[in-house]
C-alpha cells in the first residue's frame, strides 16, 4: 500500500489539492470529467461474476448474521406512526424473538421528525456515538427530492442532529448535479457536512445519497461518488429507495472501486450504503462478496458497510431459523412490519 | 426418409411457470417395458421450497375469489382436459401399459372427478356451515373456510392422472393452493396437467406441480412451517409415521395413506378436510 503524500493534508485541504484549485463548477468538472470511464459491460460481467459465488453452510451462517448486524433497519413512509417507529425500533433490538441469540442491526433509519421517537424508544440501547448498541439514522435535506432551499435543508439537518440523529442521510441535488452544477452539489455536502456538527463539537455520521437511479450511467454515478468524498461525506448511499431502479449490484461495485481508489489514494475508509430494492438473503450475500472482493473484508463493519431495508431483515431471518431447526420457515414465525 | 423425433422435455411446474429443476437434476422415465420415454425433473428440495413460496402468494387471490368464480375455473379445466384427450391417452398408455381403452376410461372418469368436485365449490359452504342457535340475541354463523397452503404427495400406483386430479381437485374446491409431487414412475400425465392448467384460467401458484422422489422431497414438505396442511394420500410407501411427527410440529392438518382400487375417492369428506371452521357472532338488530 503506497500513499502518496496527499494522505498528509488535512480532509479539507485535500480535496483542493486534489481538484488543483477551488471547488468551483469549471474546476470540478475539469477533475470530474477526467477520471476514466467506466466500461460499462465489463462492470455488469463482473458484477454477475461475484453473484454466482455459492456461500454454504458455516459460510452462510456467517453471512447471514454479518447481514443482520449491517442493517439500517428502515421506515419512509408518510404513514409512520410514533408507534410504528417504536415497533421498528422493538424490531431492531431483538429481530428474532424465538432466538436472543440473534444480533440486533446496526442502525434504525427513519424521518427526521421522528428522531426522538426512536432515541426515546432505544433507551440505554441507543449507541448514541458508541460502538455497542443501536444508531439513529434520519434521512434529510428535503428527502427524497432534495427540492427545497439550501436554509431550508440545513435546518432539517440541524433538527434531526439536535433531537439526537448520530447518522444524517441526506439527498444531493440531482437537479444540479445533471446540469453540470458540480460546485453547487459540492458546496450543499460541505455545508450539510458542517450542519451534523453537534453542540459539544462532535459530528453526526454524513451519509450522501447519490439516487444512482437518476442518474443514468455508470460515469456519472462514478463522477458523483468522487464529487460526494472530496465534499466530506463519510458514506456515499446509492438510492432513497423511492426511485426505481434502486440499489443495483454492478451500481454499488462501481461506487465500491471508487472508495478503494479513494483508501489506496488518501489511506482514508468511506463507507458504502446500497438501499431500496435488497429483499433476499440471497442478494444480501452477493454485496457481501462483492464488498469482500472489491475493498476487502475489512469493509464489512458497521462503520463502513449498510444495508439500506426493510423486506431484507425478515427474509434473512427465516433463512436463519431454517439454519438454526433444519426445517423451512414461514412469514408466520417472523413479525410483519 | 426418417424424420428426427423431438422428444419433449417435462419440467416442473412452479408458480405459472415450467421451471428446470434448481438442483438440475433429471431422471429417466420409462415405459412399463422399461423403454425410455422422456427424461423428467428430479425435483430438490429447493424447488419444493419454491413452490410453497408461490402456493402461499398465490393463496389471498384464490382463497379471495368469490365460490361461483372458483367453480367456473375449475369447470374451465375440465374443459380443456377434454381438448387434451389424445395426449393424455397416448402418455397413460405408454407409461402404465394399458390399452386406449383403458386410458380412455381414466380420463373419463379424472374429467368427471373434476367437474363433481367443481361443482361443490359454491355448496360445500351451505353444507357445512350452520347458523347456530344460541340463547340470545346474537346470530351465530359458523362458515368453513380454506386451511392454506396444502402439500401433497399424489398417489404413487395405478391409474396417474386419476390418482392426481382426486389428490388435488378436493383441495381446490375450497380455496387451498397446491403443492403436489406427482407420481415418481409416471408423471408425464402430471406435467401434462401442468400445462392444462397454465393454459386455463387458474391463476399461476395455485397449483404447482413437482417431479421426483417423493422419499425426498416429502420430509421438507412436512416439516416446511408455511405449509399448512399435508395429504399423504400416495405417502403409503414411505416413512409416513415420521412424516405426520414432523408435521406436528408445525400443527399441520394431515390426511393419512390411502390404497386399493377405491383410494381418494370423491367425497365431501376430502373437500373438507381441508378447511377450518370460522365461528361469528353478531347481534341481531333490534328494532
Amino acid at each position: 500500500m503506497t500513499h502518496t503524500p496527499l494522505a498528509t493534508y488535512q480532509p479539507e485541504q485535500r480535496a483542493l489539492a486534489l481538484i488543483g484549485g477551488e471547488a468551483t463548477d469549471a474546476n470540478l468538472r475539469r477533475y470530474l470529467h477526467g477520471i476514466p470511464g467506466i466500461d460499462a459491460v465489463g462492470l455488469e460481467a463482473r458484477a454477475a461474476d461475484l453473484g454466482t459465488r455459492s456461500i454454504k453452510t458455516s459460510s452462510k451462517r456467517w453471512a447471514i448474521d454479518t447481514i443482520i448486524g449491517l442493517i439500517d433497519l428502515t421506515t419512509l413512509e408518510g404513514a409512520d406512526t410514533p408507534g410504528k417507529v417504536r415497533s421498528l425500533v422493538a424490531k431492531a433490538l431483538v429481530p428474532d424473538p424465538s432466538d436472543p441469540g440473534t444480533p440486533r442491526v446496526a442502525a434504525v433509519c427513519v424521518y427526521g421528525d421522528m428522531v426522538g421517537t426512536a432515541v426515546n424508544a432505544l433507551g440505554s440501547a441507543h449507541a448514541a456515538g458508541g460502538t455497542e448498541g443501536v444508531n439513529v439514522a434520519a434521512v434529510a435535506t428535503a428527502f427524497p427530492s432534495g427540492r427545497a432551499s439550501l436554509a431550508i435543508k440545513l435546518a432539517d439537518v440541524r433538527d434531526s442532529v439536535a433531537a439526537g440523529a448520530d447518522e444524517i442521510d441526506m439527498v444531493i441535488d440531482r437537479g444540479a448535479f445533471l446540469a453540470g452544477r458540480f460546485g453547487q452539489v459540492y458546496d450543499e455536502i460541505v455545508a450539510v457536512k458542517d450542519a451534523c456538527r453537534r453542540v459539544d463539537g462532535s459530528m453526526a455520521h454524513l451519509k450522501v445519497i447519490l439516487e444512482t437511479g437518476e442518474l443514468n450511467t455508470y460515469d456519472n454515478v462514478r463522477r458523483a461518488s468522487w464529487l460526494a468524498i472530496l465534499a466530506g461525506g463519510d458514506f456515499i448511499k446509492t438510492s432513497t429507495g423511492k426511485v426505481a431502479p434502486a440499489a443495483t449490484l454492478p451500481v454499488t461495485l462501481s461506487m465500491l472501486e471508487v472508495v478503494r481508489d479513494w483508501y489506496r489514494l488518501t489511506g482514508v475508509q468511506i463507507g458504502v450504503k446500497p438501499a431500496g430494492g435488497i429483499r433476499t438473503s440471497k442478494d444480501a450475500i452477493k454485496y457481501l462478496v462483492t464488498v469482500a472482493e472489491t475493498v476487502g473484508e475489512d469493509w464489512l463493519t458497521p462503520h463502513l458497510f449498510r444495508f439500506g431495508a426493510s423486506s431484507l431483515l425478515n427474509d434473512v431471518l427465516l433463512q436463519r431459523q431454517k439454519m438454526t431447526t433444519g426445517h423451512y420457515s414461514g412469514p408466520d414465525y417472523v413479525t410483519i412490519d | 426418409m426418417n424424420r428426427l423425433a423431438i422428444p419433449k422435455t417435462y419440467k416442473l411446474y412452479i408458480g405459472g411457470k415450467f421451471p428446470r429443476s434448481e438442483s438440475g437434476r433429471v431422471y429417466e422415465v420409462l415405459s412399463h417395458k422399461g423403454d425410455f420415454l422422456a427424461n423428467a425433473a428430479k425435483g430438490s428440495r429447493k424447488d419444493a421450497r419454491d413452490a410453497v413460496v408461490a402456493a402461499r402468494s398465490a393463496l389471498g387471490g384464490w382463497a379471495g375469489a368469490t365460490a361461483y368464480n372458483r367453480g367456473q375455473v375449475l369447470y374451465r379445466i375440465a374443459e380443456l382436459l377434454e381438448g387434451r384427450r389424445a395426449q393424455f391417452i397416448d402418455e397413460i398408455e405408454s407409461c402404465e401399459g394399458v390399452n386406449a381403452a383403458a386410458a380412455s376410461a381414466q380420463i373419463d372418469e379424472a374429467i368427471d372427478r373434476w367437474v363433481w368436485y367443481a361443482g361443490w365449490a359454491d355448496k360445500y359452504v351451505q353444507v357445512a356451515g350452520n347458523a347456530n342457535p344460541v340463547s340470545g340475541p346474537f346470530f351465530n354463523l359458523s362458515v368453513p373456510e380454506p386451511t392454506g397452503v396444502v402439500a401433497i404427495i399424489a398417489p404413487q400406483g395405478g391409474e396417474s392422472l386419476l390418482g392426481l386430479v382426486s389428490a388435488i381437485a378436493p383441495a381446490l374446491v375450497a380455496g387451498n393452493t397446491v403443492v403436489v409431487v406427482a407420481n415418481e414412475l409416471a408423471p408425464l400425465s402430471g406435467i401434462s396437467l401442468g400445462e392444462v392448467l397454465a393454459t386455463s384460467d387458474v391463476p399461476g401458484g395455485v397449483v404447482n406441480i413437482v417431479t421426483g422422489s417423493p422419499a425426498e422431497i416429502a420430509p421438507w414438505l412436512a416439516s416446511h412451517a408455511d405449509v399448512n396442511a399435508l395429504d399423504l394420500v400416495g405417502a403409503g410407501d414411505l416413512d409416513w409415521v415420521e412424516l405426520q411427527i414432523s408435521a406436528a410440529d408445525t400443527l399441520k392438518r394431515v390426511l393419512p395413506p390411502e390404497s386399493g382400487a377405491d383410494a381418494a375417492a370423491p367425497a365431501l369428506s376430502r373437500i373438507l378436510a381441508f378447511t377450518e371452521v370460522k365461528t361469528v357472532w353478531h347481534t341481531k338488530a333490534i328494532l
